[in-house]
């Protein structure tokens, strides 16, 4: 299947339809509530919580003994929040920092429900099978029923977000003063986490534990690129979330089904590269350009003023001078004498050179000028 | 004379973990002065202002705001933190920034108008910074950082104000700028409170003064208190200051 093919397709082809809204759904949430937690500075907690819903998957099936997403959500459900706030349990009652917290819950969830995961696979049931897929997702599994409820859920999520916009603003910018307005600190850090750990649950059975922390960091981190504003970067986010889902779901689909959930993670890391070379404020590309064009600048003016302080010794400003005393001079060029003949500010002729009026005044004026460019910024 | 107390500590005693950070404070601030908390480094100074603003939790003791708990008379009181206190690439601007100093006002949900807007645009102007109301706050100084955490609180339009080092990293001229602005805060009647640690500055710069290391060393007007002696208790090195008086 080619991709106008599939363009095609999903516009009629009804599991198609379902599972490209179903992912695009996905990444618009998950891109959302990833920019809390990317500026709360907990973009880890994400990746533990993921991995940690593992073993609530495993014993939901084990209690069940078939495969029922809604029973595995909640089972991911419990099992997430367990780790979450053992995280918390231990970062606020030891001596150990988030980090290792992380890492040690992540790894003791992640390696029991691995155990429990191979535990099953012995078991003569045959129901079993595919269950492993909620390590590395599978979008085909997607069902009407569960793009529903991720409609709903974006849709509480977003009503709650705009409701506590402001204090949410507050919390992530500054916790402690925004307890001595008189706000519920607790109150709103729960609210936060919580979504952060619905948002992961919903996303397991189509991007899988393993990678599932991307989807939430990724469109983020891209976002926050292009804006120095909050609203347009959790909406920005939402954006990239969205069509790294869309985008993700199509190459996978026209390329003989390519695994859904790594496909969709490489697309949303494509968004960051892309992000961090060629956005216009913080990217590299322009910063380097930014940085070299005002060396350059900075360069040729100090050449200019230094033939200033030697112009300025003659009555006739323009008096031809010999290039040759420009030697003593670190960082004149031939190149930047042209470049300042193609100015106007100076004039060469053979090995002389001379100011012009128009230089003239330019170097004399070019301190008061780089002070106050400085100050218009 | 009757002094009318802005805020009572009585018995304060805080720790984290097993060692007290604060052991056993008595304090009695009363308003309208300019008051600076001067000791070494881990003296407990940030701790005596957190728990007063109820960040932290005490172990024991208990603080009063003109007689009630902080609680009770939260829109008395506004909080200048340390700049270093929050990640100031954070995306928002400045006049944003000063804004959030309305929200406690406003309360829950409820979003800033016209109203909160205008308040937030004196409090720039006050303090120098209108010109960069819409500067992403990165792109500050760290000075003009300061400046935009002392217009926050000033838009709370407080009885009493707890500034955390507002002079800590910043210049000469942004020094003056603020020193003017809490002199301002005394004339009309406010207490201000002040995490110092610059102390050839504080007879200058305050008429009040408490000497903090864990304990309570001594607490009253500086022409009384502000002595070698004091220094020495609460430095513990044979501490000499030049008063300039």
């Amino acid at each position: 299947m080619d991709l106008q093919e599939y363009i095609e397709l999903v516009f009629t082809d009804y599991t198609l339809r379902t599972i490209t809204l179903g992912t695009a759904i996905l990444g618009a949430i998950c891109g959302m509530l990833g920019s809390f937690a990317v500026l709360r500075k907990q973009s880890l907690l994400g990746d533990a919580i993921s991995h940690a819903a593992l073993p609530g998957i495993a014993i939901a099936f084990l209690v069940l003994g078939t495969k029922n997403s809604a029973a595995f959500l909640l089972g991911a459900l419990v099992s997430g929040l367990i780790g979450t706030f053992w995280i918390r349990g231990i970062t606020r009652k030891t001596h150990l920092k988030s980090d290792t917290a992380l890492g040690l819950i992540l790894s003791l969830f992640f390696g029991f429900g691995m155990l429990l995961l191979t535990y099953i696979q012995k078991q003569p049931n045959a129901n079993q099978a595919g269950l492993e897929s909620y390590l590395f997702g599978q979008a085909a599994t997607l069902l009407e029923s569960d793009v529903w409820l991720m409609i709903i859920v974006t849709g509480i999520s977003l009503v709650i977000l705009l409701l506590f916009w402001k204090e949410l603003k507050l919390l992530l910018f500054d916790p402690e003063y925004t307890k001595t307005l008189g706000f519920n600190t607790k109150f709103l850090d729960i609210l936060i986490t919580t979504f952060i750990v619905v948002a992961i649950v919903l996303g397991l059975q189509t991007v899988g534990v393993v990678l599932m922390s991307a989807m939430l960091l990724a469109p983020a981190a891209a976002a926050r690129q292009w804006t120095n504003n909050l609203a347009i970067m959790v909406i920005l986010a939402a954006i990239f979330g969205a069509s790294s889902g869309v985008l993700g779901t199509a190459i996978s689909a026209s390329h003989n089904n390519l695994s859904t959930g790594p496909v969709i993670v490489l697309v949303a890391g494509a968004f960051v590269l892309i992000s961090f070379v060629f956005s216009p404020g913080r990217g590299l590309l322009f910063r380097e350009i930014r940085f070299r064009k005002n060396r350059n600048d900075l360069q040729l003016h100090k050449t200019l003023s230094f033939m200033y302080d030697i112009a300025s010794t003659h009555e006739d400003i323009s008096h031809p001078h010999a290039i040759k005393i420009l030697n003593n001079f670190q960082g004149f060029t031939r190149k930047s004498l042209q470049k300042l003949e193609d100015k106007n500010y100076i004039k060469v002729h053979g090995n002389m050179w001379s100011m012009t009026a128009s230089g003239f005044h330019t170097a004399a004026n070019l301190y008061n000028q780089l002070v106050k460019a400085e100050e218009d910024e | 004379m009757e002094e009318k107390i802005a805020v009572q500590i009585d018995d304060l005693t805080v720790a984290y973990n097993y060692k007290p950070v604060l052991w056993d404070i008595d304090l009695a601030i009363p308003e309208g002065v300019l008051m600076a908390i001067v000791g070494p480094n881990g003296a407990g100074k940030s701790t005596l202002i957190k728990s007063i603003l109820d960040i932290i939790k005490p172990i024991a003791g208990s603080t009063k705001i003109y007689g009630k708990s902080y609680k009770k008379q939260r829109s008395l009181v506004a909080y200048v933190p340390q700049k270093g206190s929050v990640d100031w690439d954070f995306p928002t601007t400045a006049l944003d920034v000063v804004m959030m100093g309305t929200y406690g006002s406003l309360g829950w949900i409820k979003r800033p108008g016209q109203k909160e807007k205008k308040a937030a645009l004196e409090a720039l102007e006050k303090v120098g910074m209108l010109s960069f109301k819409h500067r992403q706050i990165s792109q500050l100084s760290g000075g003009q950082q300061q400046r935009i955490f002392l217009a926050r609180a000033l838009v709370q339009n407080a009885s009493i104000y707890f500034m955390d080092e507002p002079f800590q990293g910043v210049d000469a001229t942004t020094e003056k700028a603020i020193i003017n602005i809490l002199k301002e805060l005394r004339k009309a009647g406010k207490t201000v409170i002040v995490v110092h640690h610059d102390l050839q500055t504080v007879p200058e710069y305050f008429d009040w003064v408490t000497f903090l290391n864990v304990k309570k060393i001594a607490t009253g007007p500086v022409k009384d208190i502000f002595n070698d002696d004091n220094l020495t208790k609460t430095y513990g090195i044979n501490y000499k200051v030049s008063i300039k008086q």
